[in-house]
């Protein structure tokens, strides 16, 4: 396994295979549109949480697996609660605005919607070397670091199968959709 | 072949499919799927053309190399299989302005694009100061049970929800 992640060409159309099921199930899932985006952003329809849900129990439950045995590895973004809160809520506001987020807009463009193309896509790449400008400056007057959940994951923490912990976790997630689903969302 | 002609699956059943995924480009690449750092490296590269000293020189571009990787060609499959996926099942039309944005605002492009542009703007400068999106986050680093990544991922949809309700309450 690991001389095969160290292989730069496999690696690049391994990405390539992975995306391309990624964008078939997220235009399966209506995910790669404005009107589904919106309708959730709106609360009228869970459509976008449900599948993030799903994904995110049947990720958590097969890294509880696999993790312990030493089959993966963990990949915990740095960061810290202050970027995340600033970052997500700013993050938030363009998501609305603009009806895509970056996975999505990509599946968007693959469904013909053109304002995605020309507007959402060239949009994202301006922002992110914005970004790229205001970097240091953001990082010398500590509106951007790192604190002690940077690279952190829970599961690293924890002592013995992840499964008692996840198990439950995936319950309650479970319950919330179940939940929705009654209330007819 | 019906399941593929299909317009739509079942939320639950294309969450669990690409939670599947997600391990599956663990086991295979050693990577969780993540799709807004690619914006990055592609506006890298093409500002590369231009002030090739000033990115070299950056300390952002320096940490994350302006390169086609791995992300960035799973960011274009993603492209490639939702216009399968769209093809296969009619599902697939030009469109310059979606309907819930037609039927609320204008059915005129432009007004369409120049709210896209600027939303893609805040967007993109809110993915890389909480360092990913909703996949990075908001699957990958909630399943890996990361604190910052839940918190981005609730903030995700606070600011988005808020923002939503307000732009079609004008």
């Amino acid at each position: 396994m690991e001389r095969q992640y160290e292989n730069k060409k496999l690696q690049l159309w391994l990405g390539l295979l992975i995306g391309i099921v990624f964008g078939f199930l997220l235009q399966k899932g209506g995910a790669t549109k404005y009107d589904v985006i919106l309708a959730q952003l709106r609360l009228m329809d869970f459509t976008v949480l449900k599948i993030m849900l799903s994904a995110v129990i049947v990720t958590m439950l097969g890294i509880s697996f696999l993790y312990p045995k030493g089959k993966i590895q963990l990949h915990p973004k740095p960061g810290s609660i202050k970027n995340s809160v600033v970052g997500g809520l700013l993050f938030g506001v363009g998501f609305a605005i603009l009806g895509y987020c970056p996975g999505t807009i990509a599946g968007a463009v693959g469904n013909g919607y053109l304002d995605g193309l020309l507007g959402g896509m060239i949009g994202i790449i301006l922002g992110s070397g914005i970004f790229a400008s205001m970097y240091s400056t953001l990082k010398k007057r500590n509106f951007i670091e790192d604190d002690h959940f940077s690279e952190v994951s829970l599961f690293q923490k924890m002592k013995g199968t992840p499964f008692k912990y996840t198990i439950p976790f995936a319950l309650v997630l479970t319950g919330f959709m179940v939940m929705l689903e009654w209330a007819g969302l | 072949m019906g399941i593929f002609t299909a317009t739509a699956w079942s939320p639950y059943v294309v969450g669990g499919l690409i939670g599947l995924l997600n391990i599956a480009a663990l086991l295979i690449s050693n990577k969780p799927l993540s799709a807004s750092t690619t914006y990055l490296k592609v506006s890298g590269m093409i500002r590369k053309i231009f002030q090739r000293e000033k990115v070299q020189q950056n300390e952002y571009y320096g940490q994350k190399t302006p390169e086609v990787d791995w992300g960035v060609m799973m960011v274009f499959g993603i492209i490639l299989g939702s216009f399968l996926s769209a093809s296969l099942s009619g599902d697939f039309q030009l469109t310059l302005v979606p309907e819930m944005w037609a039927a609320n605002f204008s059915d005129a492009f432009l007004p369409r694009f120049i709210t896209a542009l600027f939303g893609g703007i805040i967007l993109g400068i809110g993915a890389r100061w909480a360092g990913g999106c909703t996949s990075g986050h908001g699957i990958s680093g909630a399943s890996q049970l990361s604190i910052i990544s839940w918190v981005a991922a609730i903030a995700f949809f606070i600011g988005g929800i808020i923002t939503a309700l307000i732009k079609y309450s004008i």
